[in-house]
């Protein structure tokens, strides 16, 4: 691929509109509109067609983008009222609205099309390239006008930034400050008009919603602050915008606006995995990590209890080793996973393993005593204020002693220093 | 009643909690038979009790007894009043219609409506004043007769135990009476409610037994006995704290 | 124009419309009681990937590998849609959008690559429907209409829509009740011991595969009209549920007639030249008939309202 001049001036055209759709669509996201650029996109469509053929009829080029533009916008904006008005029969939700508008809109393009490519002249070029998006075919001067039109949006969501933020962000509060939400509202909507209409040649119209949803989600993901969640959206829609571009230019059959929605989707989906807080990734990380260190404490003191019950200690003279099989009695465990997490924790250094017998390491002993300390302190607190029996304690217990701090447990226990004896009898578990 | 009779409902070692966050701490009670309120302070565990024990939302432990047996084997004999709110009132959906749901499991799934069945939504719907307003679309009536015809539909079900979610939640003086009202019918007939009940200073009035509920069981017997300043203010006051930031370790 | 035109060229686009906009609107009846309209939406696009390779797969445009491969594509759009929404916690709107493009990009992504498009599954069947095409070369006469061998030579679509519009019947008939406590009050379905969820799933499947019959008639987009917009117009006219599940339905066969005699025949027999897109002119009756609906209700509605209480009155 040779990167001409009107490629470069492609690839930035519909960089700069994905810089503008991530920048409008977390707006839209975090305001909960932005399905509603689905209706505005599939309506354009319509004021597409009526204006290419309005342009016809005068006899000028029925390419030229800014009057097919503005026939969209048109289009849309009639799209957004019609969807408000049928939600304000409060029989339609909002989303019904959508529905009916974008899937009528729609219909009512296709037939004027089919319409259209009846007539000998030229009107039809390339209108129903609107539909899916060819950032192949278009011209410099196109990319120039959507570009033009992103970079206006992009403009506007930036000087109106702190509105926007006080609005999506807390409403009420916009409120009480003075701000007129419902105005600030409107502008959201003009913006996500826009940024659809400008992407309607690169991305098509039934995809465009997903330039202002994807990477405004992606962003959702990874941060919780608005600068930097309006950053990583901008930037992943600059990015989907151009992979699009690049997708089109080297296969010019491919819908581009579908090589934009998957590239979004691979963005989406790489967060949604591997994001450092929300990612499904991390989130099983955690829960395994808990999970096993519950079990670790559950095994340490089970081990320690057995030698306590036999009348021992660690490091006394009785000090003997136990047999793994009486330590899943003991929890109620299967003999496998306690096998499996003897080994684990022999591993670890925590206890010796021999002939299926453990046996606490210094270590191991220590860790054990923490785990007795919380475990009798939680058990010794609930009785203390009759809130179970000791069965019921023991149960409780077992759920919330793990991550008691030291310095918690010594709280809840009378004496700081010492090991308080069980409140109920050691051994299987009933 | 025996004494050998199973209680209307019983729960044992019920732990329940959304996401990480403990809502309701092994709690092990038996409703006796009669009207018996549940109370407690927001976020206490009020519904999510009643929620658990009818299997809508999972339990992390424990299990429920109705009559007992677990809960498929004695569905016909629970009704359930759901709190308010939760559904669309612009639905295409009359007084009668919603009541005669009720009856549902005991027809066919297609066909027409038996006339035993709507004479039986029927009655229930006159059981709470209703009669008038049968054919009236729900959203067209008034909180309170919405309410009641709520109450209705859980009447129809000709159930032994009514569990009920806040009954009493947001309506007007009338329809609390003919709520009231309704409730002493069923006692009387020997049959049971559980109810989630936000107002203290009527407890003693509407209901014979009481659950002090905080995330736990804090305490529960007749009201004369259970319903103290002490054991209010146990429930209501001070929280364990150490409960309250703690978190589920995954079994 | 004789009977023969008509059994030929007319009446099997005619039986299509009718059965892909009746099962669509008895199906979008449910959609919309239950707040849903977008799934609808979400699933006749999300259904594109597992057509093409449904097709792929079998090298032909034959329906039951479509459908099959269609309600799985469904299947992991809902599942996907829910796992979106709440592992990103973003609203279920914006949640179904993510997928639902992702699915239909997929679709024309794969639709390239396979080779699916240049064979027999182009894009403008996906995009504008192909009601026109519909023919019976079979049909010699009225006498055709009661002769199997002739009948066995309508086109395949017809026999996939009769038999999803069948399934789809009957699904309804069979669950009239459990669906209706599920589309009201679903909390109360599952406390009465209705399998809820298995329900929800029966319904989503169903619409699956009425988006996939309707998909070659009426197009993947037009489907979405079909769904949502005879429930909604029922929705503002009556309070009866009976009337709103079967009138959507009725509604939706009506508006499938209508369009496709307005696109063509209607202004052919009237001396007129002009033929438009059957599906566009369908869809665009359905917005028709929700705006009349909409201004119905306002007339109505101008005139003294029977008594609404106050709320808590």
């Amino acid at each position: 691929m040779t990167l001409g001049y009107n490629t470069l001036v492609v690839l930035a055209g519909c960089a700069l509109l994905g810089l503008a759709a991530g920048t409008v669509g977390a707006f839209a996201l975090l305001r909960g509109r932005a399905l509603l650029a689905d209706a505005v996109g599939h309506a354009a469509l319509p004021g597409v067609v009526l204006a290419a053929l309005i342009v016809a009829a005068f006899g000028a080029d029925p390419r030229a983008l800014p009057p097919l533009l503005a026939g969209a916008a048109v289009a849309g904006i009639a799209g957004v009222l019609a969807v408000q008005a049928l939600a304000r029969t409060r029989r339609i939700r909002e989303d019904a609205a959508i529905a009916i508008v974008l899937s009528s809109f729609y219909a009512a393009g296709v037939a004027l099309l089919s319409y259209v490519q009846t007539l000998p002249a030229a009107a039809q070029a390339g209108l129903s390239k609107f539909i899916l998006g060819q950032a192949a075919a278009m011209r410099a001067e196109d990319a120039f006008w959507a570009g033009a039109v992103a970079a206006l949006a992009l403009a506007a969501c930036l000087l109106l930034f702190q509105r926007l933020r006080a609005t999506c962000f807390d409403p009420d509060h916009a409120r009480v400050l003075g701000l007129s939400t419902q105005r600030t509202d409107i502008a959201l909507l003009g913006l996500i008009v826009t940024v659809t209409v400008a992407g309607l040649q690169a991305v098509g119209l039934i995809l465009i919603v997903a330039l202002l949803v994807l990477p405004a989600a992606t962003a959702r993901l990874l941060t919780f602050r608005l600068p930097r969640l309006l950053l990583i959206s901008a930037a992943t829609g600059a990015l989907c915008g151009m992979a699009g571009a690049a997708a089109s230019a080297l296969d010019p059959d491919l819908p581009t606006g579908a090589a934009v929605v998957l590239a979004g989707a691979g963005c989406f989906s790489l967060a949604l995995l591997l994001a450092p807080e929300r990612g499904l990734l991390a989130a099983g990380l955690r829960r395994a990590r808990r999970r096993l260190a519950a079990a670790e404490e559950h095994f340490l003191r089970a081990a320690w209890e057995a030698q306590e019950a036999a009348g021992a200690g660690p490091g006394t003279a009785g000090d003997r080793w136990t047999p793994i099989a009486a330590l899943a009695a003991a929890r109620g465990w299967r003999e496998g996973r306690a096998w499996r997490l003897a080994r684990w924790l022999a591993f670890r250094d925590l206890v010796a393993l021999s002939e299926r017998q453990v046996h606490l390491t210094p270590r191991g002993a220590a860790a054990a005593r923490r785990a007795v300390r919380a475990h009798r302190a939680v058990e010794h607190h609930l009785l203390a204020l009759g809130a179970a029996d000791t069965a019921g304690a023991d149960r409780l217990a077992d759920l919330v002693e793990h991550g008691l701090s030291p310095e918690a447990a010594s709280r809840l226990l009378p004496e700081p220093s010492t090991l308080p004896a069980s409140p109920h009898a050691l051994g299987g578990k009933a | 009643m025996s004494a050998a009779a199973p209680p209307p409902l019983e729960i044992r070692g019920l732990t329940v909690a959304y996401g990480e966050r403990p809502v309701l701490w092994d709690v092990t009670w038996a409703a006796p038979q009669g009207l018996t309120a549940i109370v407690g302070p927001n976020g206490a565990g009020k519904s999510t009790l009643i929620k658990a024990a009818l299997g809508l939302i999972p339990a992390l432990s424990g299990e429920a007894r109705f009559f007992g047996r677990p809960l498929d084997e004695a569905r016909m004999r629970v009704g359930y009043l759901p709190q308010r709110a939760s559904v669309d009132w612009d639905f295409p959906a009359t007084a009668l219609d919603v009541v005669c749901m009720a009856r549902y499991p005991r027809m066919n799934w297609w066909g027409r409506v038996p006339r035993r069945e709507r004479d039986a939504a029927a009655a229930a719907l006159a059981e709470v004043g209703l009669s008038d307003l049968a054919g009236r679309q729900i959203g067209r009536l008034s909180g309170g007769q919405q309410q009641r015809v709520f109450l209705a539909r859980a009447l129809a079900q000709d159930a032994d135990l009514y569990l009920m979610d806040e009954p009493f939640a947001a309506v007007d003086a009338a329809t609390e009476q003919a709520i009231v009202a309704v409730l002493r019918r069923i006692a009387a007939s020997g049959r049971n409610v559980v109810a989630v009940h936000h107002d203290l200073s009527t407890v003693p009035d509407y209901f014979a037994h009481v659950l002090l509920l905080n995330g736990r069981a804090v305490a529960a017997g007749p009201v004369a006995e259970a319903f103290t300043p002490t054991n209010i203010a146990a429930a209501y006051g001070g929280r364990l704290n150490l409960l309250e930031h703690a978190s589920v370790a995954p079994a | 124009m004789s009977a023969v035109d008509f059994l030929r060229l007319d009446l099997p686009a005619l039986l299509a419309a009718v059965l892909a906009c009746g099962t669509a609107g008895l199906l979008g009846a449910f959609l919309v009681l239950r707040r849903e309209s977008l799934l609808g939406d979400a699933l006749s696009h999300a259904v594109l990937p597992g057509i093409i390779v449904g097709f792929a797969l079998t090298g032909a445009r034959a329906g039951l590998p479509m459908l099959i491969g269609a309600l799985a594509a469904a299947m992991a759009a809902t599942l996907l849609i829910t796992l979106v929404r709440r592992a990103a916690r973003i609203e279920s709107g914006a949640a179904t959008g993510a997928v639902f493009t992702t699915f239909f990009a997929l679709g024309l992504v794969l639709m390239e690559v396979t080779g699916a498009r240049s064979v027999d599954l182009d894009l403008d069947c996906v995009l504008f429907g192909q009601l026109e095409t519909l023919v019976w070369l079979d049909a010699t006469g009225w006498g055709s209409l009661l002769d199997p061998a002739a009948l066995a030579g309508l086109p395949r679509q017809l026999h996939l829509l009769a038999g999803v519009a069948v399934a789809v019947g009957l699904l309804v008939t069979l669950l009239w009740r459990p669906l209706q406590i599920l589309c009201f009050d679903p909390d109360y379905a599952a406390a009465l011991g209705y399998p809820a969820r298995r329900l929800e799933l029966a319904l989503n499947m169903a619409v699956a595969a009425a988006a996939v019959a309707a998909f070659e008639a009426v197009g993947s987009i037009l489907v979405v009209a079909m769904l949502v917009c005879p429930a909604a117009a029922l929705r503002l006219l009556t309070d009866d549920y009976r009337l709103q599940v079967l009138g959507s339905a009725a509604a939706g066969a009506a508006i499938g007639v209508a369009g496709y005699l307005l696109a063509g025949p209607l202004p052919a027999a009237l001396g007129g030249t002009v033929a438009l897109n059957a599906a566009g002119v369908i869809g665009t009756l359905g917005g028709v008939a929700v705006a009349c609906a909409a201004l119905l209700r306002a007339l109505r509605r101008g005139t003294p309202r029977d008594a609404v209480a106050a709320p808590g009155a």
